[in-house]
């Protein structure tokens, strides 16, 4: 018999909740276990990190930005000293370049690893999850010989990079990236290859390219809807016009499609380091900028492609030591504005598996 | 039992050799809970990944029996708190304790937990956990590596261990 005038349920999820990466925080209305309408609530975490900025110098909060999106921080340093430099027009050294190039692709796949581990745990998969972060521990060595820290690393400054790799970090990243490809077909067969992972991911969470689109949604999960962009070939920056690689698209539209081009987002990172080792030249890795670093009166945008989707910095300047404003654009805080759109009509342990695809990070998102 | 009789009971070599240790309730539930902290998640920010990269494998937490991290506070035993917390989330914060059963511990993990850390003069910043919730370890860092996390869980293990010696040491005796 069915049951008639059922009631709608209020759920919270969050902010205390392992699935919500973070202190991400949702008001759903279920029907039955089917999602209605969904109410994000953000915040949580917001640090005033635009303001701090204001009262610090311009040294001074490059270890902000790696608070930012603290799966990459390499990358936040990078979006970062690089609108700086584009403001007071510094050239950088060869070598600075490519080892930020270096640095930011490792970050890219770091980064990834731990989205294809976190959507593993929140679809219930614990063996996955340790395999990529077994993985991403070698990274992090590589940070750690490089720049002495291992999360929120600070690598870059106004100029170059802060420190020469040593020694060993040659042999440990060639040893590395020679070890990947077996490493990602460990993901395929454990995770993204099992039957009920797809049967959890597959068809699952449609994002049209319209409406990503009109979004504006940006990095891997606007390319897992069949949008050819990436800003590293949109508009290059850095040294990217140099390397050969390709965007990776998929036309699934789905769940699956979106942890499924991180895996091919790491092969074309790889090809990246490769290349950029090979040809990597000899030379001082930092430029001469002043101890005081004081860009003229001006403001200028900058964006990298953030391995969350693209990530730009707004820099106004007075003239002085400290920056009149700074405005953070961060990829995830606008990716989640589908959520609310895409997840509706879906189980709630379908939301779980969508938002986990979008890999928000709540220090990007909340600022 | 006197002291004295205790202490006879515990040192005597034949029991030793029938495999029966002796001891007082308070110590064997002491120990039994020092070696199997059931953690509550509350990851909040940059730490959060570094407590993740602890239950991981390489610094693989459950050596010391503390891997079942649980999501709901009603079954947890230690808090800890991994990463900023602002003003906004203090209150959840404070829920999230008293739903917790007795006994109970915390341990503020990084900086910004335990006062406030490179974000101290933020206006949206809560300098220091310790201002919402009573705290027993202090981990620095920012964020503090794995080993840091075991090295405050084995300092909390002593605590909870040996109470009476902690109470004395932190008085100063």
């Amino acid at each position: 018999m069915a049951v008639e005038n059922t009631q709608e349920l209020l759920l919270n999820m969050g902010p205390q909740h392992p699935s919500m990466h973070g202190v991400f925080r949702m008001v759903v209305n279920l029907e039955g276990e089917t999602v209605t309408k969904i109410d994000p609530k953000l915040g949580y975490l917001h640090r005033g990190l635009e303001k701090l900025a204001e009262s610090r110098t311009y040294s001074q909060f490059i270890p902000y930005t790696d608070r930012l999106d603290y799966l990459a921080s390499p990358h936040n340093n990078w979006a970062y000293v690089q609108t700086v430099e584009k403001l007071m027009g510094v050239e950088i050294p060869e070598r600075a370049e490519y080892l930020r190039v270096i640095f930011g692709e490792l970050a890219r796949i770091a980064s990834h690893q731990v989205m294809i581990a976190s959507t593993a745990l929140d679809i219930a998969g614990w063996t996955a999850w340790s395999y990529a972060f077994r993985d991403r521990e070698r990274i992090l060595d590589m940070y750690e010989m490089t720049a002495g820290s291992r999360l929120t690393v600070n690598i870059m400054r106004i100029g170059g990079i802060s420190a020469e790799p040593p020694a060993e970090f040659w042999p440990a990243l060639k040893a590395f990236l020679d070890d990947t490809p077996e490493m990602l077909e460990e993901y395929y067969g454990i995770f993204l290859g099992n039957e009920i992972t797809q049967g959890r991911l597959k068809n699952i969470g449609i994002l049209s390219k319209e409406l990503a689109e009109n979004l504006s949604i940006t990095g891997p999960v606007l390319r897992a809807s069949g949008v050819n962009y990436d800003v590293r070939k949109a508009a290059p920056y850095s040294i990217y016009d140099r390397f050969d690689f390709n965007v990776p698209v998929r036309t699934g539209c789905d769940s699956y499609d979106r942890t499924l081009i991180r895996m091919d987002e790491i092969v074309e990172s790889i090809k990246i380091i490769k290349q950029a080792v090979r040809d990597i030249p000899e030379g001082p890795i930092m430029a001469k900028v002043p101890k005081v670093i004081k860009p003229p009166v001006g403001e200028v945008y900058h964006r990298v492609e953030n391995p969350k989707g693209e990530l730009g910095f707004y820099i106004v300047s007075d003239g002085t030591t400290k920056p009149s404003r700074v405005r953070i654009r961060p990829g995830t805080f606008i990716n989640i504005q589908m959520l609310p759109i895409v997840a509706l009509g879906w189980k709630i342990q379908d939301v779980v598996a969508i938002f986990a695809t979008l890999d928000a990070v709540l220090g990007e998102v909340d600022k | 039992m006197d002291v004295a009789s205790e202490k006879r009971l515990r040192e005597d070599e034949s029991l030793m050799q029938k495999n029966v240790l002796v001891t007082n309730i308070d110590k064997l539930l002491n120990w039994a809970r020092g070696h199997s902290f059931w953690p509550v998640t509350f990851g909040l920010a940059c730490c959060a990944i570094e407590m993740m990269a602890t239950g991981g494998p390489r610094y693989d937490i459950s050596r010391f029996g503390w891997e079942v991290f649980r999501a709901s506070p009603r079954q947890a035993d230690v808090m800890i708190v991994a990463g900023t917390c602002t003003r906004k989330m203090a209150p959840l914060l404070r829920r999230i304790y008293d739903q917790m059963p007795e006994p109970k511990w915390v341990i503020a993990m990084g900086s910004c937990a335990n006062a406030g850390g490179p974000f101290v003069d933020s206006y949206s910043m809560l300098a220091g956990v310790d201002k919402v919730v009573p705290v027993d370890v202090y981990i620095p860092g920012c964020p503090p590596r794995p080993e840091s996390l075991l090295y405050g869980l084995l300092q909390l293990q002593y605590k909870v261990s040996n109470p009476a010696k902690v109470r004395l040491m932190r008085n100063g005796k």
